[in-house]
């Protein structure tokens, strides 16, 4: 095998087959990915893994295939890694009899197996299901300069960016390689000129943005390069509080779906512009100016999706990612207040909000006066991934909102601002 | 008349086919997923938001475009498509090829039977003057020669 990557001979023995047949493809796997972006070398990865890849979809047989072979092969993950949250969950999610069938039986009919591969492999627990995996609860917190093998792109651009991990935006499976290796090749955001901003992100609005329109107009301008956002501060302050945190958890989430962002700096608030400042910013960054008229542009060109474009709303998915325990007691008091307003006691239309399976235990442990109001308002908490929910023939029918641009981007689900989502929950339909 | 253009081969290898021609994007999800899904023995694109290649048969065809964009599951989409034996037979980018992209030919390359031929920084020009139904020859050096 010709390759550029220098290697230590310890690597270029496992190259050679000194670990066994899958271990040397999956070095094989890591140096051919690395020679195609320039890397040099391998750098360790120094903290737990996260998956993408956490259905049993019956189209990935293949993929389950490569999995049979590393545990074959006696590989497991050198950390414990988390995963994605599970596409399931009856009790909180309802579905007809044909929706089940359709996913016990096509869709995710090796759901079961495959989490006793993830387990061979090195799942953290069977709690381990989120895409929030950075959330104190769940216990996968990188440290700022941790070298990291994820490939769920809002936990990528969150641990990058607020956290101030290193961390490619990498595809699934190549995440798994990483972590069986122990190892990832150094290049782009692994590196300090990689993590240099290519755009100013200058924020001129009134009041502060919608975190999730605000991430999209980002994304959808600078598609994966590097933002340096200025202004922002003004609105969220210099602390990353658990709120703050929230924000740029959903904010980051935007970008990296409506574009491919890995990380953003935020001006006086994340770790390396708090360390660097305009010192990460590259001498040619081009400008781009957000005000409220640019936030109306980018949510105004939306499109609506649903084959009847006149149809009321069946439901409603809030935690796209995954919502964190501050946000789940802002949620309780919102929708809290939102029931007043309208004179109801419960909501109008089935809402449905996602969580981490730890973070909910949270919830109602140390909060039990808001889980309990909020069951009582009518809510589902779960911890499904709406995504993989609603990415099939059958539920990507269904006309769904959502205030989550992930959601929007990847289904058929309809977008509103968490004001005016709450509103048409409350209200049960427009 | 034709026309030649140089690249990088990622997966080195020689080949002839037709093009089918994307200008923006390839989401791979949004474009495999519903053939996958559905066990066909062929690729027809099934993302409506990219008009170029919408309803168009992808398998065995040599499919040119900028990058692939859309869920980091894209990669392991792409594995899976070349595994079932329905995957474009070549991938050539106009820019440097993303991460996704890289990793789904990789893996394709080390862990099926089968390979997905690809070439990337073909610049702005290769992808302005080819068109779908042109005859490309691919060789191994990364010479793509369209006609």
């Amino acid at each position: 095998m010709n390759y550029k990557m220098k290697l230590t001979p310890e690597e270029e023995a496992i190259l050679n087959g000194s670990q066994g047949p899958a271990m040397a493809k999956v070095i094989k796997t890591l140096v051919l990915y690395g020679d195609a972006f320039g890397a040099e070398r391998f750098v360790p990865v120094t903290a737990k893994g996260h998956l993408v890849t956490s259905f049993g979809i019956s189209i990935l047989k293949p993929v389950f295939s490569i999995m049979d072979e590393l545990i074959d092969g006696g590989l497991k993950a050198q950390q414990p890694f988390t995963v994605d949250p599970r596409p399931i969950d009856y009790d909180n999610v309802k579905c007809n009899p044909l929706e089940k069938l359709i996913f016990n039986k096509i869709l995710y009919g090796m759901q079961a197996p495959y989490e006793v591969q993830l387990k061979k492999l090195g799942l953290k627990s069977s709690k381990s299901f989120t895409c929030t995996c950075y959330m104190d609860e769940v216990g996968n917190v990188p440290e700022k300069g941790d070298v990291l093998s994820w490939a769920e792109s809002s936990a990528v651009v969150y641990a990058n960016s607020v956290l101030g991990a290193r961390c490619n935006r990498n595809s699934g499976i190549i995440e798994l390689f990483g972590g069986i290796l122990g190892k990832v090749p150094e290049f782009d955001l692994l590196t300090d000129e990689g993590r240099k901003a290519k755009w100013i992100i200058e924020v001129k609005t009134s009041k502060r943005p919608e975190a999730q329109v605000l991430g999209s107009a980002i994304g959808l301008k600078v598609m994966e390069d590097v933002p340096y956002i200025k202004g922002l501060d003004n609105f969220l302050g210099t602390e990353l509080t658990d709120s703050v945190k929230s924000y740029l958890k959903d904010m980051g989430a935007a970008t990296a779906s409506n574009g491919a962002v890995g990380l953003y700096h935020v001006e006086n608030l994340t770790p390396e512009a708090v360390e660097s400042g305009a010192a990460l910013i590259n001498d040619d960054a081009k400008v781009y100016v957000i005000d409220d008229a640019e936030l109306d542009r980018v949510k105004n060109n939306y499109p609506i999706i649903w084959k009847d474009k006149n149809a009321q709303p069946e439901r409603c998915f809030i935690g796209c990612p995954h919502l964190s325990y501050s946000q789940l007691c802002e949620w309780t008091e919102r929708f809290e207040t939102e029931l007043k307003k309208q004179s109801k006691t419960k909501v109008g239309l089935r809402t449905i909000m996602t969580s981490a399976p730890e973070v909910i235990e949270h919830f109602k442990k140390d909060n039990k006066e808001a889980y309990d109001k909020l069951m009582g308002f009518g809510v589902k908490l779960t911890s499904i991934c709406p995504l993989m929910y609603m990415n099939n023939p059958l539920c990507g029918k269904k006309p769904v909102i959502t205030n989550s641009n992930k959601l929007r981007t990847y289904t058929t689900s309809r977008y509103f601002t968490d004001d005016e989502i709450t509103e048409i929950a409350v209200k049960g339909g427009f | 008349m034709q026309k030649e253009f140089k690249g990088r081969p990622v997966i080195a290898g020689d080949i002839k086919g037709e093009a089918v021609v994307s200008r923006q994007g390839v989401n791979t999800l949004a474009t495999f997923q519903k053939s996958a899904l559905k066990k066909k023995k062929e690729v027809i694109c099934s993302d409506q938001n990219n008009s170029d290649i919408y309803n168009k048969l992808l398998t065995g065809k040599i499919l040119c475009l900028p990058k692939t964009i859309g869920s980091t599951t894209g990669g392991m989409v792409l594995h899976t498509v070349s595994a079932l034996g329905i995957a474009p037979a070549a991938m050539l980018f106009s820019e440097s090829i993303d991460s996704l992209a890289a990793a789904g030919v990789i893996l394709a390359d080390v862990w099926t039977d089968s390979t997905i031929v690809a070439v990337d920084r073909l610049g702005d020009e290769f992808l302005n003057y080819v068109q779908d139904g042109m005859q490309i020859t691919v060789a191994a050096d990364g010479t793509v020669t369209v006609e």
